[in-house]
C-alpha cells in the first residue's frame, strides 16, 4: 500500500479568539516546522484584542469564569496526546489549570473582606483584576510553564498577551487549538511567537498594558522589562529562574495578587 | 380605586397547557439503600412508596434504613474514611468536580424528577433548585485543595464520618448543601433525605456512580423520623448535621448532650421582610411575593411577616392583593406554573389548622379565587391583615403560602418588632436609602439579610441563623468550618 | 422646584421582566398571540429614502400580511414622516387600517418649539389619524420638566382629533427611575399613549424599561381612571419578543389591555418573523425568510 502524505501543520498566532499569521510575513523553524516570527504591530493587535475583552470577561460572574476554566482543562485533557510534550507534563498541567478554575470564586473571601473601621460606616474591599497582563514564558517546560503563568491571571479575571518560549512554541501554540474551543472567549487569550526578547519589550512598552509577568529567567531581559513598565507603573512580577513546577500552584496566592487590583468602598451606616 | 383590581379579570388570552415532558426520566420501580457504591436491600428497613403530591400518583418504591442499615452504613463509610482522607487534595477535588459537571449534564432528569416528587414548579426545580446545587459542588471542589486558605489554618483534618438529614423542601439542593463541603472536607458522609422526597438523592448516587465516587464515600439512607433518630444516636458517627423543624433540632441537641460529637442545626424561621416608605415599591412587592410564595411557602427563610411602614401601608397591601391575582397555581411540571402543590397531606393539614387560627384570632383572611385541582394537596396563597403581634399567625412557623401583614411607624419600631421572635434566620429590607439599609441589616438579628431583594442563594454567600433558627453557617469559607478540625 | 424621582430598582425590574420571559407560549395560546401582535402593529418606514412607491408597497402589506392565512388581521397603523401621509392615507382609504405620522423634529427633536408645532400641524393637515411625538430630552434631562409638559400641551392641541403618542426616547433618559418619571410626566400632560423610543437610538423597548412604564401606566389609571396606551417601539425584531410584552402588558395591565386601542408594538422586521412563526405552528417546518413577500 502507498505511504500516504501527512497534512502539516501551518503553525500560526492566535489573536482574538483568531489564528493568524504574522503581519510581519516572517517566520522561524523548531522541530522541523515554521512558526511566525510575531512583530510589534502583532503586539499591538494582541493587546487590543485583549483590552476590548478585558472588560466583558471581568463582568462575567466568578463561576462562570471558573467553568470556562474547568473546561479548559475538559479540553487539554482530551488533546493531551497531541500536544508534543510528555503525558506527565499534560496531566500537570490540567490539574494546575483544575486548582485555578477553583480560585475565580475564593480570590475575594481571601483577599478582600469587611473592613472594621472606627466610624459609622461599612467598609469593604474587593480584588479585582488589573486588566490586560502580559506573560513572558518560559523555555521550559514548555507547556506547564505557560499554564502556570497564564491561569493566575485568568483567574483572576484578566486578560493575557503572552510571548511564548522562542525555541519552543509549538505546545503554546497548539494550546490555542485547546483553548479555542473550550468557551474561552475570543481575545482573552492571546499568543504570540518569536524573538523572545523583542517582543517582551514590546509588550512591556505598550502604554495600554496593565502588568508584566515575566517568567523567561533571562537576566539581560528583566532589567529592561522594569525600565520599560515604570514608564505607565506598570505592575510586574518576575518569576524565580529556578522554579522547577513540579508544585506548581504552591505560590498561588502570591501569583494572584500580583494581577489584582484592591478596591475600598466606604457608605455610611445611619438613618 | 377602580373594581377591577379586587377580582381576576375575564382571561383574553389563555397561556396554552406547557407541560414538560417526562419522557426522559427513568424511573426505577424500586430503590434500594445505595451504600458502599451499590444499590442494596434493607437489612431490618421497609421499602415504601414515594407519591407524587401533585396527582397523589405513586412514583416508585423506596427502602427505608432500620437501625442496622444504619450501623451497616457507618460500618462501610468508616472503613473507606481512611484511604478518600488520604487521598491528595486535587485528587478528591476532581470527584466533585466530576459530579457538579454531571449534575449539570442531567439537569433536565432530575429537575423533572424533583418536581415530580416534591410538587414544586418545575420552572423553579429548573431554574434555581438544580443549577445551585451543581454550582455548589463546583464551589466545594474549588475549596479542597484550598481548605487551609478557607480556615487560615496551617494544617487541617476532617472528623471522619458525618450523618447529615435533610428535608423535603429542597431535596437535592439540600443535599449538595450538606455532602459538598463535608467531602472537600476529606470527610466521608451518610446522607438520610426525607421521607417524602427521596428521588433526586438517589439519583445523585446514580451520578456518584458514573463520577466513580470510590465506595462508602457518600452513602444515600432514605428513612423516616425513626432512621434519622438511629442515626443521630448510632455510635461511629463524628459530626451530625441536620436541616429541619426547630421541634426535631432541639430533639437532635439534646439527644446529643453529653457525648462531644459536633453538631450544625440548621431550622424554622418566620422571617421578617420589612418594606419603608422609601423603597421602591413596585420591586419590593415582587420581593414580598417571591418571599412567601416562593416553593409555595415552604422555605425555612420565608418572608413570612410583612412588616410595613404605615405611610405606605394601603398602597403596599393594594399592590401586593392585585399581583397575587397573577399567581398561576396547578400543575406543577407546567412550565408556567407559580405555585405548586403542598408537599404532603400532613403539611396541609397543618396549614389550614394554623390558617384558621388567624381567622379564629380575629385577623381578616384573603385567599385569591382559584380552581384546586382535584387530586392532590393545594393551599391558595393567602393575605391576612388586621395582624397582631401576638396572634399564631404572626409567631408559629406555617410554611406555606400565606404571609401576615403588620405595621410600623419609625425604623427603631421596625427592628424591635422584626427581632421580635424566637427565630432569627431570614430578613428582608426594602428602602431606597443605603444606609438606611445597612444599620437596619446591622441591628437585625438575623442570619441572612436580603437589602431590596429575597430569597437569593449563591454557594459562596454564607447562610444560617441565629437564636432558635440554629446555628452553623453553611455556604463560603464559613461553610468548611464545621467539617474540620484545625490541627494548627 | 426640587425634582423628586421615583424608587425603581435597576435590578428587581429586570429580574422580573425577565422571568416573564420564561413564560411558555405555544399552541393555541401562541397562534393567538400571534394574530394580537400583528393587529397591534404600527408597521412603520422611517428612513431618508422612503418614498411614495416604498410606503404603497408597506400600506399593502400592512392591509393584507398573509394572503396564504387569510385569519391573520391587518396591522393596526401604517407610521411614515409627515410629507408621505397623504400618501398612505390614501392607498389605506376604507381599509380600517389607521395612519399615524411622526413629528417634532423626529427623532432628535432639536429644533425650536415653532418648528414642531408646524411639523405636527402638517401631519395632522395631511390626514394622520395619530401623531406620534418625541418629547424634549434636552429639557428633560436639564430637570426642566415644566417645559416638557407644555410642549405636549401644546402638540396635543395642535393634532386635535388626532391619537397623541408621546415618545420618552428612553434610551437617553439614563435611569428607570427617569423612565418612570417621564412616564407620569407625559400622562399628566395630555399623552393618548406613551411609548418608548423612536428605535434610532441605541435602544428601544427593552424588557425592563416596558415593564417601568406598564407599572406607571397602571398607577396613573389606579389613581385618576384614564387609560394611556402603551406603544412598544425599537428592538422588537422577533416574534418571540413580540410575545414577551404582550406577557408584560397581560401580568402588569390585565387580559382587558391586550387590544390595538391600548397596546401598539412599533416595527417593520417583525412581521415576517411572527408569521414565519405562525406557519410553523400550523405545519411543523421552520421557515425561510423566502416564504413570505418583503413588502
Amino acid at each position: 500500500m502507498a505511504r500516504r502524505l501527512a497534512v502539516r501543520k501551518t503553525y500560526k498566532l492566535w489573536i482574538g479568539g483568531a489564528f493568524v499569521r504574522s503581519e510581519s510575513g516572517r517566520y522561524d523553524e523548531a522541530q522541523g516546522f515554521n512558526f511566525p516570527r510575531a512583530s510589534r504591530k502583532d503586539v499591538r493587535d494582541a493587546v487590543a484584542a485583549a483590552r476590548k475583552a478585558a472588560e466583558p470577561w471581568a463582568a462575567r460572574t466568578a463561576y462562570n469564569r471558573g467553568q470556562i476554566l474547568y473546561r479548559a482543562a475538559e479540553a487539554l485533557e482530551s488533546r493531551g496526546a497531541v500536544m508534543g510534550v510528555p503525558p506527565e507534563e499534560v496531566a500537570a498541567a490540567v490539574d494546575v489549570l483544575v486548582h485555578y478554575a477553583g480560585w475565580t470564586d475564593k480570590l475575594a473571601p481571601v483577599l478582600g473582606g469587611v473592613n472594621p473601621v472606627a466610624a459609622p460606616f461599612l467598609s469593604f474591599s474587593l480584588p479585582e483584576p488589573t486588566g490586560v497582563v502580559g506573560i513572558v514564558a518560559p523555555d521550559a517546560p514548555p507547556l506547564l510553564g505557560l499554564i502556570a503563568e497564564l491561569s493566575p491571571a485568568l483567574a483572576g479575571a484578566n486578560v493575557c498577551v503572552a510571548i511564548l518560549s522562542e525555541n519552543n512554541p509549538l505546545p503554546g501554540l497548539d494550546l490555542a487549538e485547546a483553548l479555542g474551543v473550550a468557551d474561552v472567549p475570543p481575545g482573552v487569550v492571546n499568543l504570540l511567537s518569536g524573538r523572545r526578547r523583542e517582543l517582551a519589550s514590546a509588550v512591556a512598552a505598550h502604554r495600554d498594558l496593565n502588568a508584566i509577568v515575566d517568567a523567561a529567567g533571562d537576566r539581560e531581559l528583566s532589567p529592561e522589562l522594569d525600565r520599560l513598565a515604570a514608564e505607565t507603573i506598570k505592575r510586574v512580577r518576575h518569576g524565580d529562574p529556578a522554579t522547577s513546577y513540579e508544585d506548581a500552584t504552591s505560590d498561588a496566592l502570591e501569583r494572584l495578587n500580583a494581577v489584582t487590583e484592591l478596591k475600598t468602598a466606604w457608605h455610611p451606616v445611619g438613618a | 380605586m377602580s373594581s377591577s383590581v379586587e377580582t381576576r379579570t375575564s382571561i383574553v388570552w389563555d397561556y396554552a397547557p406547557a407541560p414538560e415532558s417526562v419522557d426522559h426520566v427513568r424511573l426505577k420501580d424500586r430503590y434500594g439503600l445505595f451504600v458502599d457504591g451499590e444499590f442494596r436491600d434493607p437489612i431490618d428497613g421497609r421499602y415504601v412508596s414515594t407519591i407524587n403530591p401533585a396527582t397523589e400518583d405513586r412514583l416508585a418504591d423506596v427502602a427505608f434504613g432500620g437501625p442496622e442499615d444504619v450501623t451497616a452504613a457507618i460500618q462501610t463509610a468508616r472503613s473507606a474514611a481512611p484511604k478518600w482522607a488520604a487521598l491528595a487534595d486535587l485528587e478528591r477535588a476532581k470527584y466533585l468536580f466530576r459530579i457538579a459537571r454531571l449534575i449539570q449534564e442531567r439537569s433536565r432528569e432530575l429537575a423533572v424528577l424533583e418536581t415530580m416528587d416534591g410538587g414544586k414548579p418545575l420552572r423553579e426545580s429548573r431554574d434555581t433548585d438544580i443549577p445551585l446545587a451543581a454550582a455548589h459542588f463546583f464551589h466545594y471542589a474549588g475549596w479542597t485543595d484550598k481548605l487551609h486558605y478557607g480556615v487560615n489554618a496551617r494544617e487541617v483534618e476532617p472528623l471522619g464520618v458525618v450523618g447529615q438529614i435533610v428535608p423535603w423542601n429542597f431535596p437535592l439542593l439540600m443535599a449538595a448543601w450538606k455532602l459538598a463541603p463535608a467531602l472537600a472536607c476529606g470527610n466521608v458522609a451518610i446522607l438520610k433525605p426525607a421521607e417524602t422526597t427521596p428521588l433526586t438523592a438517589l439519583l445523585l448516587a446514580e451520578i456518584c456512580q458514573e463520577a466513580e465516587l470510590p465506595p462508602g464515600v457518600v452513602t444515600i439512607l432514605p428513612g423516616d423520623g425513626a432512621t434519622g433518630a438511629a442515626l443521630v444516636r448510632a455510635d461511629g458517627i463524628d459530626k451530625i448535621a441536620f436541616t429541619g423543624s426547630t421541634a426535631v433540632g432541639r430533639d437532635i441537641q439534646a439527644a446529643l448532650a453529653g457525648t462531644g460529637t459536633p453538631v450544625t442545626l440548621e431550622l424554622g424561621g418566620k422571617s421578617a421582610n420589612v418594606v419603608f416608605e422609601d423603597a421602591a415599591l413596585d420591586q419590593a412587592v415582587e420581593g414580598i411575593v417571591n418571599g412567601i410564595f416562593f416553593n409555595q411557602g415552604h422555605v425555612c427563610c420565608a418572608g413570612s411577616r410583612l412588616l410595613v411602614q404605615e405611610s405606605v401601608r394601603d398602597e403596599v397591601i393594594a399592590k401586593l392583593w392585585q399581583r397575587m391575582h397573577r399567581l398561576r397555581l396547578g400543575d406543577p411540571l407546567d412550565k408556567n406554573t407559580d405555585v405548586g402543590a403542598i408537599n404532603s397531606a400532613e403539611q396541609l393539614e397543618r396549614i389550614e389548622m394554623l390558617v384558621a387560627a388567624g381567622v379564629q384570632e380575629g385577623a381578616s383572611r384573603r385567599t385569591i379565587e382559584c380552581e384546586l385541582p382535584e387530586r392532590g394537596y393545594w393551599f391558595a396563597p393567602t393575605l391576612f391583615t388586621d395582624v397582631s403581634p401576638a396572634h399564631r399567625i404572626a409567631v408559629e412557623e406555617i410554611f406555606g403560602p400565606v404571609v401576615s401583614v403588620l405595621t410600623f411607624r419609625t425604623q427603631a419600631e421596625a427592628i424591635e418588632k422584626a427581632n421580635n421572635s424566637r427565630y432569627g434566620l431570614a430578613a428582608g429590607i426594602w428602602t431606597d436609602k443605603g444606609s438606611k439599609a445597612f444599620e437596619v441589616a446591622r441591628a437585625l438579628k438575623a442570619g441572612v439579610v436580603w437589602q431590596n431583594t429575597y430569597n437569593h442563594f449563591d454557594p459562596t454567600a454564607a447562610f444560617g441563623g441565629y437564636k432558635e433558627s440554629g446555628f452553623g453557617r453553611e455556604g463560603g469559607p464559613a461553610g468548611l468550618r464545621p467539617y474540620l478540625r484545625v490541627v494548627r | 422646584m426640587i425634582r423628586r424621582l421615583p424608587h425603581v430598582d435597576r435590578v428587581g425590574v429586570e429580574e422580573r421582566a425577565a422571568q416573564l420571559g420564561k413564560r411558555s407560549i405555544k399552541t393555541t395560546a401562541k397562534q393567538q398571540g400571534i394574530r394580537m401582535a400583528v393587529s397591534m402593529l404600527d408597521l412603520t418606514t422611517l428612513e431618508g429614502a422612503d418614498t411614495a412607491g416604498k410606503v404603497r408597497h408597506l400600506c399593502a402589506k400592512g392591509v393584507c400580511p398573509a394572503p396564504t392565512m387569510p385569519e391573520i388581521p391587518s396591522v393596526a397603523a401604517i407610521c411614515v414622516y409627515p410629507s408621505l401621509v397623504a400618501t398612505a392615507k390614501q392607498a389605506l382609504e376604507n381599509t380600517g387600517v389607521k395612519t399615524a405620522s411622526v413629528a417634532t423634529g423626529f427623532p432628535a427633536g432639536q429644533i425650536s418649539l415653532e418648528a414642531k408645532l408646524r411639523d405636527t400641524e402638517d401631519a395632522v393637515a395631511a390626514g394622520a389619524d395619530e401623531i406620534d411625538m418625541v418629547i424634549s430630552r434636552e429639557a428633560f434631562l436639564a430637570g426642566e420638566d415644566t417645559r416638557v409638559q407644555q410642549e405636549i400641551i401644546a402638540v396635543k392641541e395642535r393634532a386635535g382629533d388626532a391619537h397623541l403618542k408621546v415618545i420618552l426616547e428612553t434610551a437617553e433618559l439614563g435611569s428607570y427611575d427617569h423612565v418612570r418619571h417621564a412616564s407620569m410626566l407625559a400622562m399628566e400632560a395630555g399623552a393618548d399613549f406613551i411609548k418608548t423610543s423612536t428605535g434610532k437610538a441605541a435602544s428601544g423597548a427593552t424588557p425592563g424599561v416596558c415593564l417601568v412604564m406598564l407599572e406607571a401606566i397602571r398607577d396613573y389609571a389606579e389613581r385618576t381612571g384614564r387609560t394611556v396606551g402603551f406603544k412598544a417601539a425599537g428592538g422588537v425584531s422577533t416574534s418571540k419578543a413580540a410575545l414577551h410584552r404582550l406577557v408584560l402588558v397581560k401580568e402588569t395591565l390585565g387580559d382587558e389591555w391586550l387590544t390595538s386601542e391600548r397596546v401598539r408594538i412599533g416595527a417593520s422586521s417583525v412581521l415576517n418573523d411572527l408569521l414565519m412563526q405562525y406557519a410553523k405552528t400550523d405545519t411543523g417546518r421552520y421557515g425561510r425568510s423566502e416564504d413570505f413577500s418583503k413588502e
